[in-house]
Protein backbone atom coordinates (compact mmCIF):
# COMPACT_ATOMS: atom_id res chain seq x y z
CA UNK A 1 0.00 0.00 0.00
CA UNK A 2 2.74 2.39 -0.15
CA UNK A 3 2.42 5.57 -2.24
CA UNK A 4 5.16 7.26 -3.61
CA UNK A 5 5.50 11.26 -4.01
CA UNK A 6 2.13 12.25 -3.50
CA UNK A 7 2.90 14.89 -1.34
CA UNK A 8 6.23 15.51 -0.40
CA UNK A 9 5.70 16.73 2.96
CA UNK A 10 3.21 14.50 4.18
CA UNK A 11 3.98 11.40 2.66
CA UNK A 12 7.11 10.69 5.29
CA UNK A 13 6.22 13.11 7.67
CA UNK A 14 2.69 10.79 7.94
CA UNK A 15 4.93 7.74 7.81
CA UNK A 16 6.89 9.02 10.76
CA UNK A 17 3.88 10.06 12.79
CA UNK A 18 2.87 6.03 11.92
CA UNK A 19 5.86 5.33 13.50
CA UNK A 20 5.52 7.69 16.67
CA UNK A 21 1.75 6.15 17.60
CA UNK A 22 2.67 2.69 17.24
CA UNK A 23 5.57 3.78 19.64
CA UNK A 24 3.89 5.58 22.13
CA UNK A 25 0.35 4.08 21.86
CA UNK A 26 0.52 3.22 25.43
CA UNK A 27 0.87 6.38 26.50
CA UNK A 28 -1.45 8.15 24.45
CA UNK A 29 -4.19 5.50 25.10
CA UNK A 30 -3.39 6.19 28.91
CA UNK A 31 -4.50 10.19 28.29
CA UNK A 32 -6.97 9.43 26.18
CA UNK A 33 -8.73 7.12 28.32
CA UNK A 34 -9.15 10.38 30.55
CA UNK A 35 -10.87 12.25 27.55
CA UNK A 36 -14.38 13.01 27.80
CA UNK A 37 -15.06 10.43 24.41
CA UNK A 38 -13.83 7.65 26.13
CA UNK A 39 -14.73 8.42 29.93
CA UNK A 40 -18.08 8.59 29.70
CA UNK A 41 -18.76 5.71 26.82
CA UNK A 42 -16.45 3.54 28.95
CA UNK A 43 -18.06 3.66 32.43
CA UNK A 44 -17.21 0.40 33.80
CA UNK A 45 -13.56 -0.04 33.82
CA UNK A 46 -10.60 2.21 32.88
CA UNK A 47 -9.17 -0.63 31.46
CA UNK A 48 -11.42 -1.12 28.61
CA UNK A 49 -11.12 2.50 28.07
CA UNK A 50 -7.55 2.21 27.23
CA UNK A 51 -8.05 -1.20 25.22
CA UNK A 52 -10.41 1.06 22.92
CA UNK A 53 -8.21 3.59 22.78
CA UNK A 54 -5.11 1.73 22.18
CA UNK A 55 -7.50 0.02 18.88
CA UNK A 56 -8.05 3.40 17.61
CA UNK A 57 -4.29 4.42 17.72
CA UNK A 58 -3.33 1.10 16.19
CA UNK A 59 -5.87 2.20 13.46
CA UNK A 60 -4.35 5.69 13.27
CA UNK A 61 -0.96 4.40 12.84
CA UNK A 62 -1.82 2.00 9.96
CA UNK A 63 -3.25 4.51 8.20
CA UNK A 64 -0.64 7.21 8.58
CA UNK A 65 1.93 4.28 7.52
CA UNK A 66 0.00 4.65 3.95
CA UNK A 67 1.21 8.26 4.05
CA UNK A 68 -2.05 9.46 3.62
CA UNK A 69 -3.77 11.07 6.53
CA UNK A 70 -6.70 12.89 4.66
CA UNK A 71 -7.72 9.50 3.53
CA UNK A 72 -11.27 8.69 5.07
CA UNK A 73 -11.59 5.42 3.21
CA UNK A 74 -8.34 4.11 4.42
CA UNK A 75 -8.32 0.63 5.38
CA UNK A 76 -6.71 1.28 8.58
CA UNK A 77 -10.07 2.79 10.02
CA UNK A 78 -11.98 -0.31 9.37
CA UNK A 79 -10.94 -2.34 12.09
CA UNK A 80 -12.02 0.58 14.38
CA UNK A 81 -15.31 1.39 12.46
CA UNK A 82 -17.49 -0.71 13.90
CA UNK A 83 -16.00 1.00 17.64
CA UNK A 84 -16.70 4.35 16.88
CA UNK A 85 -20.11 3.37 15.67
CA UNK A 86 -20.65 1.95 18.91
CA UNK A 87 -19.36 4.56 20.85
CA UNK A 88 -21.32 7.39 18.32
CA UNK A 89 -24.57 5.53 19.32
CA UNK A 90 -24.10 5.20 23.11
CA UNK A 91 -23.31 8.92 23.03
CA UNK A 92 -26.51 9.73 21.12
CA UNK A 93 -28.54 7.33 23.38
CA UNK A 94 -27.69 10.11 26.24
CA UNK A 95 -28.26 12.82 24.00
CA UNK A 96 -25.27 13.90 22.36
CA UNK A 97 -25.70 16.06 19.38
CA UNK A 98 -22.66 14.84 16.30
CA UNK A 99 -21.26 18.25 16.28
CA UNK A 100 -20.65 17.86 20.44
CA UNK A 101 -19.45 13.72 19.40
CA UNK A 102 -17.52 15.80 16.80
CA UNK A 103 -15.86 18.24 19.58
CA UNK A 104 -15.02 14.97 21.73
CA UNK A 105 -12.74 13.61 18.94
CA UNK A 106 -11.01 16.77 17.70
CA UNK A 107 -10.34 17.28 22.09
CA UNK A 108 -8.15 13.99 21.12
CA UNK A 109 -5.83 15.71 19.12
CA UNK A 110 -4.58 18.16 22.13
CA UNK A 111 -2.35 15.15 24.40
CA UNK A 112 -0.97 13.91 20.88
CA UNK A 113 0.28 16.35 19.42
CA UNK A 114 1.83 17.43 22.64
CA UNK A 115 3.42 13.98 23.13
CA UNK A 116 4.77 14.56 19.53
CA UNK A 117 6.40 17.03 20.17
CA UNK A 118 8.27 16.04 22.84
CA UNK A 119 9.95 13.81 20.62
CA UNK A 120 11.75 16.48 18.88
CA UNK A 121 14.85 18.16 20.10
CA UNK A 122 13.77 21.21 18.11
CA UNK A 123 10.10 20.95 18.67
CA UNK A 124 10.24 24.12 16.51
CA UNK A 125 11.83 22.90 13.78
CA UNK A 126 10.74 21.78 10.50
CA UNK A 127 10.72 18.46 10.62
CA UNK A 128 8.54 18.74 13.92
CA UNK A 129 6.47 21.01 11.76
CA UNK A 130 5.50 18.53 9.19
CA UNK A 131 4.82 15.81 11.32
CA UNK A 132 2.81 18.06 13.94
CA UNK A 133 0.75 19.15 10.72
CA UNK A 134 0.56 15.49 9.12
CA UNK A 135 -0.89 14.37 12.62
CA UNK A 136 -2.80 17.26 12.38
CA UNK A 137 -4.51 15.87 9.37
CA UNK A 138 -4.87 12.44 10.51
CA UNK A 139 -6.65 13.80 13.42
CA UNK A 140 -9.03 15.76 11.25
CA UNK A 141 -9.44 12.49 9.60
CA UNK A 142 -10.72 10.48 12.41
CA UNK A 143 -13.20 13.34 13.17
CA UNK A 144 -14.62 13.08 10.02
CA UNK A 145 -14.96 9.39 10.02
CA UNK A 146 -16.95 9.30 13.61
CA UNK A 147 -18.91 11.80 12.06
CA UNK A 148 -19.75 9.93 9.15
CA UNK A 149 -20.23 6.57 11.84
CA UNK A 150 -22.53 9.07 14.27
CA UNK A 151 -24.97 10.13 11.08
CA UNK A 152 -25.18 6.53 9.82
CA UNK A 153 -26.13 5.37 13.13
CA UNK A 154 -28.62 8.56 13.31
CA UNK A 155 -29.96 7.05 10.23
CA UNK A 156 -30.37 3.36 11.11
CA UNK A 157 -32.47 4.65 14.42
CA UNK A 158 -34.80 6.30 12.24
CA UNK A 159 -35.03 3.46 10.22
CA UNK A 160 -35.61 1.06 13.13
CA UNK A 161 -38.05 3.12 14.74
CA UNK A 162 -40.47 3.79 11.45
CA UNK A 163 -40.56 0.20 10.45
CA UNK A 164 -41.00 -0.96 14.59
CA UNK A 165 -43.90 1.82 14.27
CA UNK A 166 -45.02 0.03 11.19
CA UNK A 167 -45.17 -3.13 12.39
CA UNK A 168 -46.66 -2.06 16.28
CA UNK A 169 -49.69 -0.21 13.93
CA UNK A 170 -50.61 -3.23 11.88
CA UNK A 171 -51.36 -5.96 14.07
CA UNK A 172 -53.12 -8.78 12.76
CA UNK A 173 -55.87 -10.38 14.39
CA UNK A 174 -57.66 -13.85 14.53
CA UNK A 175 -61.49 -12.58 15.64
CA UNK A 176 -62.69 -16.68 14.70
CA UNK A 177 -61.84 -19.53 13.47
CA UNK A 178 -61.02 -18.94 9.72
CA UNK A 179 -61.02 -15.32 9.86
CA UNK A 180 -58.67 -12.74 10.54
CA UNK A 181 -59.21 -8.84 10.62
CA UNK A 182 -56.48 -6.22 10.66
CA UNK A 183 -57.98 -2.83 12.14
CA UNK A 184 -56.19 0.11 10.59
CA UNK A 185 -55.72 3.40 12.01
CA UNK A 186 -54.06 6.55 10.36
CA UNK A 187 -52.95 7.40 7.11
CA UNK A 188 -51.92 4.41 5.07
CA UNK A 189 -49.09 5.58 2.81
CA UNK A 190 -47.33 3.12 0.51
CA UNK A 191 -44.96 1.30 2.39
CA UNK A 192 -47.54 0.53 5.74
CA UNK A 193 -50.01 -0.48 2.61
CA UNK A 194 -47.29 -2.83 1.80
CA UNK A 195 -47.18 -4.53 5.27
CA UNK A 196 -50.56 -4.58 5.91
CA UNK A 197 -51.16 -6.83 2.92
CA UNK A 198 -48.54 -9.06 3.62
CA UNK A 199 -49.12 -9.10 7.11
CA UNK A 200 -52.88 -10.17 6.72
CA UNK A 201 -51.77 -12.63 3.54
CA UNK A 202 -49.36 -14.19 6.12
CA UNK A 203 -52.07 -14.56 8.76
CA UNK A 204 -54.47 -16.22 6.45
CA UNK A 205 -51.85 -18.80 5.65
CA UNK A 206 -51.14 -19.32 9.18
CA UNK A 207 -54.65 -19.52 10.65
CA UNK A 208 -56.20 -21.26 7.49
CA UNK A 209 -57.94 -18.26 6.93
CA UNK A 210 -61.14 -18.46 4.72
CA UNK A 211 -62.08 -14.96 5.40
CA UNK A 212 -59.61 -11.55 5.77
CA UNK A 213 -61.56 -8.21 7.20
CA UNK A 214 -59.87 -5.07 6.18
CA UNK A 215 -60.99 -2.42 8.79
CA UNK A 216 -60.40 1.06 7.53
CA UNK A 217 -62.86 3.07 10.71
CA UNK A 218 -59.53 4.23 11.44
CA UNK A 219 -58.65 5.76 8.23
CA UNK A 220 -58.94 9.61 8.12
CA UNK A 221 -58.91 9.49 4.19
CA UNK A 222 -59.43 7.79 1.45
CA UNK A 223 -57.45 8.48 -1.54
CA UNK A 224 -56.76 6.65 -5.16
CA UNK A 225 -53.61 5.48 -3.54
CA UNK A 226 -55.22 4.05 -0.78
CA UNK A 227 -57.92 2.18 -2.72
CA UNK A 228 -55.95 0.75 -5.10
CA UNK A 229 -53.37 -0.64 -2.09
CA UNK A 230 -56.87 -2.50 -1.03
CA UNK A 231 -58.20 -3.14 -4.21
CA UNK A 232 -54.78 -5.10 -4.69
CA UNK A 233 -54.69 -6.60 -1.00
CA UNK A 234 -58.54 -7.59 -2.44
CA UNK A 235 -57.30 -9.21 -4.95
CA UNK A 236 -54.33 -11.09 -3.51
CA UNK A 237 -56.33 -12.62 -0.62
CA UNK A 238 -58.60 -13.96 -3.78
CA UNK A 239 -55.66 -15.64 -5.18
CA UNK A 240 -54.92 -17.40 -2.51
CA UNK A 241 -58.56 -18.54 -2.26
CA UNK A 242 -59.27 -16.29 0.89
CA UNK A 243 -62.31 -13.77 0.39
CA UNK A 244 -61.30 -10.53 1.83
CA UNK A 245 -64.02 -7.71 3.08
CA UNK A 246 -63.39 -3.93 3.65
CA UNK A 247 -65.37 -2.71 6.93
CA UNK A 248 -65.58 0.71 8.57
CA UNK A 249 -66.51 2.59 5.31
CA UNK A 250 -67.66 5.82 6.85
CA UNK A 251 -70.44 8.29 5.19
CA UNK A 252 -67.71 10.82 4.68
CA UNK A 253 -65.79 8.40 2.89
CA UNK A 254 -68.30 6.43 1.19
CA UNK A 255 -69.19 10.01 -0.14
CA UNK A 256 -65.41 10.79 -1.42
CA UNK A 257 -64.89 7.03 -3.01
CA UNK A 258 -67.94 7.86 -5.20
CA UNK A 259 -66.92 11.43 -5.80
CA UNK A 260 -63.46 10.59 -6.91
CA UNK A 261 -65.26 7.79 -9.10
CA UNK A 262 -63.41 5.13 -7.40
CA UNK A 263 -64.55 1.75 -8.76
CA UNK A 264 -64.18 -0.55 -5.55
CA UNK A 265 -64.97 -3.58 -8.04
CA UNK A 266 -66.20 -6.98 -6.78
CA UNK A 267 -65.04 -6.06 -3.32
CA UNK A 268 -67.47 -6.81 -0.49
CA UNK A 269 -67.69 -3.84 1.70
CA UNK A 270 -69.66 -3.90 5.46
CA UNK A 271 -70.21 -0.29 7.29
CA UNK A 272 -69.07 -1.81 10.33
CA UNK A 273 -66.09 -4.45 11.45
CA UNK A 274 -69.50 -5.76 13.28
CA UNK A 275 -71.12 -6.02 9.97
CA UNK A 276 -67.86 -7.86 8.46
CA UNK A 277 -68.02 -10.38 10.99
CA UNK A 278 -71.36 -10.94 11.13
CA UNK A 279 -71.10 -11.84 7.20
CA UNK A 280 -68.19 -13.93 6.99
CA UNK A 281 -69.79 -15.88 9.82
CA UNK A 282 -72.68 -16.33 7.66
CA UNK A 283 -71.33 -17.62 4.78
CA UNK A 284 -68.65 -19.48 7.03
CA UNK A 285 -71.99 -21.10 8.22
CA UNK A 286 -72.80 -23.21 5.38
CA UNK A 287 -69.63 -24.62 5.14
CA UNK A 288 -69.05 -25.40 9.07
CA UNK A 289 -69.96 -28.16 10.48
CA UNK A 290 -73.19 -27.51 13.06
CA UNK A 291 -72.33 -27.14 16.58
CA UNK A 292 -70.12 -24.90 16.37
CA UNK A 293 -69.71 -21.17 17.51
CA UNK A 294 -69.81 -20.24 13.98
CA UNK A 295 -73.42 -21.39 13.07
CA UNK A 296 -75.03 -21.26 16.45
CA UNK A 297 -74.20 -17.17 16.27
CA UNK A 298 -75.14 -16.87 11.94
CA UNK A 299 -78.21 -14.91 12.00
CA UNK B 1 -7.23 2.41 -5.57
CA UNK B 2 -10.72 2.98 -5.73
CA UNK B 3 -12.10 0.18 -7.18
CA UNK B 4 -15.52 -0.37 -6.71
CA UNK B 5 -15.41 -4.22 -6.00
CA UNK B 6 -19.04 -4.34 -4.70
CA UNK B 7 -20.56 -3.63 -8.52
CA UNK B 8 -19.54 -6.65 -9.74
CA UNK B 9 -21.67 -7.26 -13.27
CA UNK B 10 -22.52 -10.50 -14.58
CA UNK B 11 -23.84 -11.28 -17.38
CA UNK B 12 -26.29 -14.13 -18.69
CA UNK B 13 -26.94 -15.23 -22.66
CA UNK B 14 -31.17 -15.16 -23.46
CA UNK B 15 -31.52 -17.70 -26.24
CA UNK B 16 -33.50 -20.32 -25.26
CA UNK B 17 -36.46 -21.79 -22.94
CA UNK B 18 -34.01 -22.88 -20.63
CA UNK B 19 -31.80 -19.60 -20.15
CA UNK B 20 -35.32 -18.06 -18.72
CA UNK B 21 -35.13 -20.58 -15.69
CA UNK B 22 -31.76 -20.00 -15.60
CA UNK B 23 -32.19 -16.07 -15.53
CA UNK B 24 -34.46 -16.36 -12.61
CA UNK B 25 -32.35 -18.43 -10.35
CA UNK B 26 -29.66 -16.15 -11.07
CA UNK B 27 -31.50 -13.45 -10.33
CA UNK B 28 -33.03 -15.14 -6.90
CA UNK B 29 -29.82 -16.04 -6.06
CA UNK B 30 -28.45 -12.28 -5.93
CA UNK B 31 -31.53 -10.83 -5.02
CA UNK B 32 -31.22 -13.44 -1.81
CA UNK B 33 -27.64 -12.70 -0.98
CA UNK B 34 -28.20 -8.49 -1.67
CA UNK B 35 -31.08 -9.06 1.42
CA UNK B 36 -34.13 -8.79 -0.56
CA UNK B 37 -37.39 -9.77 1.03
CA UNK B 38 -39.23 -12.72 0.12
CA UNK B 39 -41.63 -10.68 -1.70
CA UNK B 40 -39.17 -8.02 -2.71
CA UNK B 41 -37.39 -11.44 -4.66
CA UNK B 42 -40.27 -12.22 -5.44
CA UNK B 43 -41.73 -8.93 -7.62
CA UNK B 44 -38.11 -8.86 -9.06
CA UNK B 45 -38.02 -12.64 -10.16
CA UNK B 46 -40.96 -11.69 -11.87
CA UNK B 47 -40.44 -8.80 -13.89
CA UNK B 48 -37.19 -10.48 -14.95
CA UNK B 49 -38.90 -13.16 -16.12
CA UNK B 50 -41.29 -11.16 -17.85
CA UNK B 51 -37.96 -9.28 -19.72
CA UNK B 52 -36.33 -12.01 -20.38
CA UNK B 53 -39.23 -13.33 -22.03
CA UNK B 54 -39.85 -10.26 -24.23
CA UNK B 55 -35.65 -10.23 -25.04
CA UNK B 56 -36.31 -14.03 -26.12
CA UNK B 57 -39.52 -13.77 -27.90
CA UNK B 58 -39.53 -10.55 -29.51
CA UNK B 59 -35.92 -9.56 -29.35
CA UNK B 60 -35.13 -12.76 -30.82
CA UNK B 61 -32.77 -12.83 -27.86
CA UNK B 62 -30.03 -11.45 -26.29
CA UNK B 63 -28.65 -11.28 -22.78
CA UNK B 64 -28.98 -9.48 -19.27
CA UNK B 65 -26.40 -7.96 -17.36
CA UNK B 66 -26.97 -8.02 -13.70
CA UNK B 67 -24.93 -5.79 -11.29
CA UNK B 68 -25.34 -5.41 -7.58
CA UNK B 69 -25.41 -1.96 -6.47
CA UNK B 70 -25.44 -0.88 -2.85
CA UNK B 71 -28.77 -2.00 -1.32
CA UNK B 72 -30.09 -2.62 -4.80
CA UNK B 73 -29.84 -4.80 -7.73
CA UNK B 74 -29.71 -3.13 -11.48
CA UNK B 75 -30.93 -5.61 -14.09
CA UNK B 76 -30.15 -4.49 -17.78
CA UNK B 77 -31.73 -6.80 -20.96
CA UNK B 78 -30.41 -5.93 -24.46
CA UNK B 79 -31.32 -7.35 -27.52
CA UNK B 80 -30.42 -6.53 -30.97
CA UNK B 81 -33.73 -7.51 -32.52
CA UNK B 82 -36.55 -5.29 -34.51
CA UNK B 83 -36.87 -2.44 -31.78
CA UNK B 84 -40.07 -1.32 -30.58
CA UNK B 85 -41.91 1.58 -32.94
CA UNK B 86 -44.41 2.78 -30.54
CA UNK B 87 -42.69 2.27 -27.10
CA UNK B 88 -45.60 3.77 -24.93
CA UNK B 89 -48.10 1.56 -27.00
CA UNK B 90 -46.02 -1.22 -26.14
CA UNK B 91 -46.43 -0.01 -22.56
CA UNK B 92 -49.98 -0.09 -22.44
CA UNK B 93 -51.70 -2.86 -20.57
CA UNK B 94 -53.05 -5.65 -22.52
CA UNK B 95 -51.16 -4.75 -25.82
CA UNK B 96 -49.11 -7.77 -26.83
CA UNK B 97 -47.69 -8.84 -29.94
CA UNK B 98 -46.61 -12.34 -28.40
CA UNK B 99 -48.16 -15.14 -26.57
CA UNK B 100 -48.21 -13.45 -22.96
CA UNK B 101 -51.10 -11.54 -21.75
CA UNK B 102 -49.76 -8.19 -22.78
CA UNK B 103 -48.73 -7.23 -19.02
CA UNK B 104 -44.59 -7.76 -19.96
CA UNK B 105 -43.49 -4.51 -19.72
CA UNK B 106 -46.22 -2.54 -18.13
CA UNK B 107 -46.30 -5.45 -15.74
CA UNK B 108 -42.32 -5.30 -14.89
CA UNK B 109 -42.18 -1.94 -14.46
CA UNK B 110 -44.93 -2.37 -11.30
CA UNK B 111 -42.53 -4.81 -9.66
CA UNK B 112 -39.75 -2.46 -9.72
CA UNK B 113 -38.40 1.04 -8.54
CA UNK B 114 -37.10 2.31 -11.81
CA UNK B 115 -37.68 1.41 -15.04
CA UNK B 116 -36.07 2.73 -18.35
CA UNK B 117 -36.25 1.94 -22.44
CA UNK B 118 -34.58 2.73 -25.04
CA UNK B 119 -35.28 1.15 -28.61
CA UNK B 120 -35.25 1.93 -32.22
CA UNK B 121 -36.68 0.63 -35.00
CA UNK B 122 -33.75 -2.26 -36.60
CA UNK B 123 -31.65 -1.14 -33.70
CA UNK B 124 -32.62 -3.51 -30.90
CA UNK B 125 -34.32 -2.57 -27.08
CA UNK B 126 -32.58 -2.07 -23.76
CA UNK B 127 -34.60 -2.05 -20.96
CA UNK B 128 -32.84 -1.42 -17.44
CA UNK B 129 -34.58 -2.20 -14.44
CA UNK B 130 -33.57 -1.04 -10.79
CA UNK B 131 -34.63 -2.91 -7.73
CA UNK B 132 -34.18 -1.83 -4.23
CA UNK B 133 -33.99 -4.07 -0.85
CA UNK B 134 -35.99 -1.39 1.29
CA UNK B 135 -35.44 -3.36 4.53
CA UNK B 136 -38.88 -4.39 5.61
CA UNK B 137 -40.50 -5.19 9.32
CA UNK B 138 -41.41 -8.69 9.57
CA UNK B 139 -44.88 -9.24 9.30
CA UNK B 140 -46.36 -10.68 13.24
CA UNK B 141 -49.27 -11.84 13.17
CA UNK B 142 -50.85 -11.16 17.10
CA UNK B 143 -53.47 -14.07 18.32
CA UNK B 144 -56.34 -12.47 19.89
CA UNK C 1 -45.67 -19.76 -30.24
CA UNK C 2 -42.89 -21.64 -29.41
CA UNK C 3 -43.46 -24.99 -30.86
CA UNK C 4 -43.33 -27.59 -28.39
CA UNK C 5 -41.16 -30.97 -28.42
CA UNK C 6 -43.57 -33.56 -27.89
CA UNK C 7 -40.51 -36.10 -27.23
CA UNK C 8 -37.98 -34.26 -25.20
CA UNK C 9 -40.22 -31.95 -23.04
CA UNK C 10 -40.77 -33.15 -19.36
CA UNK C 11 -43.99 -33.78 -18.29
CA UNK C 12 -45.97 -32.97 -15.19
CA UNK C 13 -47.82 -35.63 -13.84
CA UNK C 14 -51.52 -35.15 -13.75
CA UNK C 15 -53.45 -37.38 -10.97
CA UNK C 16 -56.71 -38.82 -11.31
CA UNK C 17 -58.70 -38.67 -7.98
CA UNK C 18 -62.33 -40.02 -9.27
CA UNK C 19 -63.47 -37.72 -11.46
CA UNK C 20 -61.12 -34.73 -10.49
CA UNK C 21 -57.53 -34.29 -12.03
CA UNK C 22 -55.07 -33.32 -9.81
CA UNK C 23 -51.97 -31.79 -11.02
CA UNK C 24 -48.95 -30.53 -8.62
CA UNK C 25 -46.70 -27.97 -9.83
CA UNK C 26 -43.37 -27.48 -8.50
CA UNK C 27 -40.59 -25.27 -8.57
CA UNK C 28 -38.98 -23.96 -11.90
CA UNK C 29 -41.71 -24.46 -14.28
CA UNK C 30 -40.41 -23.83 -17.91
CA UNK C 31 -42.45 -22.26 -20.66
CA UNK C 32 -42.66 -25.75 -22.89
CA UNK C 33 -43.46 -27.86 -19.91
CA UNK C 34 -46.36 -25.25 -18.76
CA UNK C 35 -47.50 -25.03 -22.30
CA UNK C 36 -47.54 -29.51 -22.62
CA UNK C 37 -49.53 -29.83 -19.29
CA UNK C 38 -52.15 -27.34 -20.82
CA UNK C 39 -52.58 -30.06 -23.76
CA UNK C 40 -52.25 -33.02 -21.50
CA UNK C 41 -55.18 -31.77 -19.19
CA UNK C 42 -57.31 -31.22 -22.07
CA UNK C 43 -56.86 -34.27 -23.65
CA UNK C 44 -57.75 -36.35 -20.21
CA UNK C 45 -60.95 -34.21 -19.99
CA UNK C 46 -61.43 -34.80 -23.16
CA UNK C 47 -60.93 -38.98 -22.80
CA UNK C 48 -62.31 -39.60 -19.10
CA UNK C 49 -65.19 -38.10 -17.51
CA UNK C 50 -63.65 -35.44 -15.54
CA UNK C 51 -66.25 -33.03 -13.51
CA UNK C 52 -62.94 -30.75 -11.87
CA UNK C 53 -59.29 -29.95 -11.99
CA UNK C 54 -57.01 -28.79 -9.14
CA UNK C 55 -53.64 -27.11 -9.79
CA UNK C 56 -51.69 -27.32 -6.76
CA UNK C 57 -49.32 -24.51 -6.89
CA UNK C 58 -48.45 -24.32 -3.22
CA UNK C 59 -44.21 -25.48 -3.98
CA UNK C 60 -44.52 -22.74 -7.15
CA UNK C 61 -42.60 -19.65 -6.22
CA UNK C 62 -42.54 -17.87 -9.42
CA UNK C 63 -46.28 -17.42 -11.31
CA UNK C 64 -45.40 -14.45 -14.59
CA UNK C 65 -47.60 -13.89 -17.53
CA UNK C 66 -47.12 -16.53 -19.74
CA UNK C 67 -47.48 -19.22 -16.16
CA UNK C 68 -50.55 -16.87 -15.80
CA UNK C 69 -51.77 -17.12 -19.48
CA UNK C 70 -51.71 -21.03 -19.07
CA UNK C 71 -53.40 -21.38 -16.06
CA UNK C 72 -56.42 -19.35 -17.15
CA UNK C 73 -56.45 -21.07 -20.34
CA UNK C 74 -56.98 -24.30 -18.90
CA UNK C 75 -59.66 -23.04 -16.54
CA UNK C 76 -61.77 -21.52 -19.65
CA UNK C 77 -61.24 -24.75 -21.83
CA UNK C 78 -61.87 -26.94 -18.90
CA UNK C 79 -65.09 -25.19 -18.64
CA UNK C 80 -65.80 -25.58 -22.12
CA UNK C 81 -65.78 -29.42 -21.32
CA UNK C 82 -67.88 -29.18 -18.40
CA UNK C 83 -65.15 -29.48 -15.72
CA UNK C 84 -64.49 -26.54 -12.92
CA UNK C 85 -60.81 -25.45 -12.69
CA UNK C 86 -59.06 -24.75 -8.79
CA UNK C 87 -56.17 -23.59 -8.00
CA UNK C 88 -54.87 -24.21 -4.60
CA UNK C 89 -52.23 -22.93 -2.42
CA UNK C 90 -50.98 -20.25 -4.08
CA UNK C 91 -48.36 -18.50 -1.79
CA UNK C 92 -48.77 -14.91 -0.75
CA UNK C 93 -45.69 -13.29 -2.40
CA UNK C 94 -47.03 -14.57 -5.78
CA UNK C 95 -50.52 -13.25 -5.08
CA UNK C 96 -49.32 -10.15 -3.62
CA UNK C 97 -46.66 -9.91 -7.09
CA UNK C 98 -49.92 -10.86 -9.58
CA UNK C 99 -52.15 -8.16 -8.04
CA UNK C 100 -49.26 -5.94 -8.43
CA UNK C 101 -48.45 -7.01 -12.42
CA UNK C 102 -52.45 -6.29 -12.54
CA UNK C 103 -52.94 -10.02 -13.10
CA UNK C 104 -55.78 -11.19 -11.28
CA UNK C 105 -57.19 -14.28 -13.37
CA UNK C 106 -60.63 -13.71 -12.39
CA UNK C 107 -61.85 -16.71 -14.38
CA UNK C 108 -60.28 -18.89 -11.87
CA UNK C 109 -61.66 -20.52 -8.77
CA UNK C 110 -58.91 -20.76 -5.61
CA UNK C 111 -58.62 -22.73 -2.81
CA UNK C 112 -56.01 -21.90 0.61
CA UNK C 113 -55.17 -25.71 -0.40
CA UNK C 114 -55.76 -29.03 -2.04
CA UNK C 115 -58.12 -30.02 0.85
CA UNK C 116 -60.21 -27.08 0.56
CA UNK C 117 -60.13 -27.05 -3.32
CA UNK C 118 -61.36 -30.89 -3.26
CA UNK C 119 -64.25 -29.93 -0.41
CA UNK C 120 -65.13 -27.11 -2.73
CA UNK C 121 -65.63 -29.16 -6.25
CA UNK C 122 -67.67 -31.49 -4.43
CA UNK C 123 -70.13 -28.99 -2.64
CA UNK C 124 -70.62 -27.07 -5.75
CA UNK C 125 -73.34 -28.34 -8.41
CA UNK C 126 -71.24 -30.03 -11.52
CA UNK C 127 -72.40 -27.48 -14.15
CA UNK C 128 -70.45 -26.18 -17.35
CA UNK C 129 -71.47 -22.29 -16.10
CA UNK C 130 -68.72 -20.08 -16.00
CA UNK C 131 -68.57 -18.49 -12.18
CA UNK C 132 -70.75 -15.15 -12.43
CA UNK C 133 -68.03 -12.24 -12.82
CA UNK C 134 -68.80 -10.47 -10.12
CA UNK C 135 -68.72 -12.76 -7.56
CA UNK C 136 -66.12 -14.41 -4.77
CA UNK C 137 -64.74 -17.96 -5.70
CA UNK C 138 -66.99 -19.88 -3.58
CA UNK C 139 -70.23 -17.99 -4.28
CA UNK C 140 -71.38 -21.10 -5.17
CA UNK C 141 -71.11 -22.60 -2.01
CA UNK C 142 -74.52 -20.34 -0.45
Amino acid sequence: MQVSEQDPAAGPAARKVGEFLRSRAEQIAQRWADAALFRTVFTVSRDEAVEACKAVVEALAEVAATGRPDDITAPGFHAVREQLGRMAATRARTGSTPAQVAGEVADLSRPAVTLLRGEFDDPAGGQAQDCVLALTVLMGTLRLVVMETTLSQGQELIERQRQQLLEVATPVIKLWEGIVAVPLIGTLDSARSQVVMESLLDAVVAERARYAILDITGVPTVDSLVAQHLMKTVAAARLMGAECIVSGIRPAIAQTIVHLGIDLGNVVTRSSLADALAHALRRQGSAVPPGTPAASLAP
Amino acid sequence: MQTSADTATTRLPIGSDADLAWVRQKVRQTATDSGFSLVQQTKLITAASELARNTLIHGGGGQLDMTVLHGGLRLTFTDSGPGIRDIEQAMTDGFTTGNGLGMGLSGAKRLVQDFSIESQPGQGTTVTVTALATPMPHPRPEHG
Amino acid sequence: MTSREQDHTPRVPVLMLGQTLLVTLQGELQDAVAGQLQDDIVSRIAAGPVTGVVIDITGVDIVDSYLGRVLAEIASSARLMAARTVLAGMRPAVAITLAELGLTLPGLRTALDVGRALALLSHSPPTGSPPHPGRAHHADLC
